[in-house]
């Protein structure tokens, strides 16, 4: 049984982040973390591995700059058994196409029965890349998965949809990803942080996998322009006296902000 | 040649049980770049009504595809492939939902097309398609294009208020051949059960949110009432759904559900750049909090620095007494 985890490295969350306003890009030299999400599903991985059959094999793939490394690092620690770095200064601002296609010939590469990915990054956010991967694999996907159970043939879970709660299943190979209802994951041990050294860690580059970043290879979506918010104007209007809540509800009723004013 | 006409727009328009709630955002925001052509995903059974409902929306022409709901996602992306062979689009638009990005990923993959995630608008110029994204909860808005080939764009629930006139209904089956791609399945679905008729948080129009300041499960029920007399939908900061007070669908925020409503009302909740990411792109924003020194009050419209459960009963009282809730 081989296990790919997508592992990602974020700005953290409690620092406002920032577009650079002439490259489009995100500005980085803010702390840089293992995103959460992803650590849940290496979590995912760890905890359950034992009952997917003999020798599970656990990989932590990540795309991302050379400093990204030390998050790589940490997955081992953990208890990840190999790494997979994929580096390459071509991917720097590559767009969701390019992103899922060199992540897709890399998992290929590595050879895999079940994918695990966090939902959304809590950077790009869009969601995007699992649904991808599954159809660039050709294989099933189970997405937003708040419960899972990881069986010798396939998997199965829970997740919410846009209809309701559905129970879920697939045969490997699978591309699954889970949501923050997810155990938190355990942290590295010294043991885990001392036997990480002697794990592998291979550095892939696009020319490796055989994937062409060339703009004029495939169809991207490339940024025209990035603009800075304005600050909200006006500053806030603290109500203050005996009737504050009757100056709200004024308030509410004459800037159209009932219910009743809906279709005016 | 396509029977459609040249830079027709693909909206895809889930329907599992009706058309999507987001459905007329979609088509309106499809209309303002070319004519509409409106792939509806839905039981067979439902077919013809739900097509009328998509040409009221002002799809111009409108594909019926039953992609059943055996299996996750798959059969859906060969009526998407089928419907921009047969149209020929200038792009292809998407609802942001759960399913929505699913499938919008996986046909972006299979047509070899750019995907632009989580549009707040789109456009055209003499280029061609635009997109325009609001970025980091709002802070940053950048626009996007294809370098060449039809763009699969999911569009944010919510994000757009225009309406586009009504069409007359121009219907037929689409035709989907089974390529054999494998699925995830569907073994059970549980429809949400709500506990009232609130609004769904995403694209709702008003919500009401709380926050730790709530104090517990008992108190955030204030939060509840105040909704129910705004008609708005409940949301919460990610530590009131931490300590427990309301399940983690309502929780607003980067990692929970991003809102843009026209009113936007928080109680107790002291304004992590983690909540504000999901809500400071709200047109009103009122905070009430005891705390001056919240940082919510520095993106606020308007603040009132008291007590919740006094401010809030009053208010409550203050709109009906003025015949303004629902």
């Amino acid at each position: 049984m081989k296990i790919i985890v997508l592992v990602k490295e974020v700005p953290d969350t409690y620092a406002p982040r920032r577009l650079n306003p002439e490259t489009g890009l995100l500005e980085r030299d803010g702390d840089r973390v293992f995103d959460e999400i992803s650590e849940r599903a290496l979590e995912l991985a760890l905890s359950q591995a034992e009952g997917t059959g003999p020798d599970p094999t656990i990989t932590a793939l990540l795309a991302g700059p050379e400093s990204a490394a030390t998050t790589l690092r940490r997955a081992l620690a953990m208890g990840a058994t190999a790494a997979v770095h994929l580096c390459d200064e071509a991917m720097l601002g590559a767009d969701l196409g390019l992103t899922a296609e060199a992540l897709a010939a890399a998992i290929t590469r590595a050879g895999f029965d079940l994918v695990i990915a966090g939902d959304a990054s809590t950077d790009g956010a869009t969601g995007m890349l699992p649904a991808m991967l599954a159809e660039h694999l050709d294989v099933p996907h189970l997405t937003g998965l708040s419960e899972v159970r990881l069986g010798a043939d396939g998997v199965s879970g829970v997740r919410a949809s846009d209809g309701g709660t559905q129970e879920v299943s697939a045969d490997y190979p699978a591309v699954i990803s889970v949501t923050e209802a997810l155990p938190d994951a355990r942290l590295p041990s010294f043991k885990g942080i001392m036997s990480a050294k002697k794990k592998p860690l291979e550095t892939l580059g696009l020319t490796e996998l055989g994937v062409n970043p060339d703009p004029l290879a495939a169809p991207r979506s490339i940024l025209l322009s990035v603009a800075e918010r304005a600050a909200r104007t006006g500053g806030v209007t603290l109500l203050t006296g005996d009737d504050v809540a009757q100056q709200l509800a004024d308030y509410l009723i004459e800037h159209g902000l009932v219910r009743e004013n809906d279709h005016v | 040649m396509s029977e459609f006409t040249e830079g027709s727009v693909l909206v895809v328009l889930a329907a599992p049980a009706g058309l999507e709630s987001a459905a007329a955002g979609l088509v309106a925001a499809g209309a303002s770049i070319g004519p509409v052509v409106a792939l509806v995903l839905g039981p067979g059974e439902r077919a013809e009504g739900d097509a009328a409902a998509a040409a009221e929306l002002g799809a111009g022409a409108v594909l019926s595809a039953d992609p059943g709901a055996q299996f996750l996602g798959v059969p859906a992306v060969a009526a998407v492939a089928a419907a921009t062979e047969a149209v020929a689009p200038v792009a292809v638009l998407l609802s942001h939902s759960l399913d929505g990005r699913d499938l919008a990923a996986r046909s972006a993959v299979r047509l070899r097309s750019p995907l632009a995630a989580d549009a707040v608008g789109v456009g055209r110029d003499e280029e061609g398609v635009t997109v325009r994204h609001s970025v980091y909860g709002g802070d940053f808005l950048v626009t996007s294009a294809a370098t060449h080939g039809v763009p699969v764009i999911t569009l944010r629930q919510g994000a757009v208020t225009e309406r586009a006139a009504a069409q007359p209904l121009l219907r037929r089956e689409l035709a989907v051949a089974d390529a054999g791609h494998r699925a995830g399945r569907v073994d059970r679905v549980t429809e949400s059960v709500r506990a009232s008729s609130r609004p769904e948080l995403r694209g709702a129009e008003r919500v009401v949110s709380g926050g730790r300041g709530l104090g517990s499960a008992e108190g955030f029920a204030l939060a509840e009432q105040l909704a129910d007399a705004l008609g708005a939908a409940v949301g919460a900061s990610r530590a009131a759904v931490d300590a427990g007070f309301v399940p983690a669908e309502h929780q607003v925020g980067q990692t929970g559900v991003s809102v843009s409503p026209r009113l936007y009302v928080a109680l107790g909740i002291s304004g992590a750049i983690q909540h504000r990411a999901g809500m400071q792109t709200a047109k009103t924003i009122v905070v009430i909090n005891s705390d001056a020194a919240a940082p919510l009050f520095e993106i606020a419209d308007v603040g009132v620095v008291g007590d919740a459960f006094d401010v809030v009963p009053k208010l409550i009282a203050a709109l009906e007494a003025r015949g303004a809730t629902p």
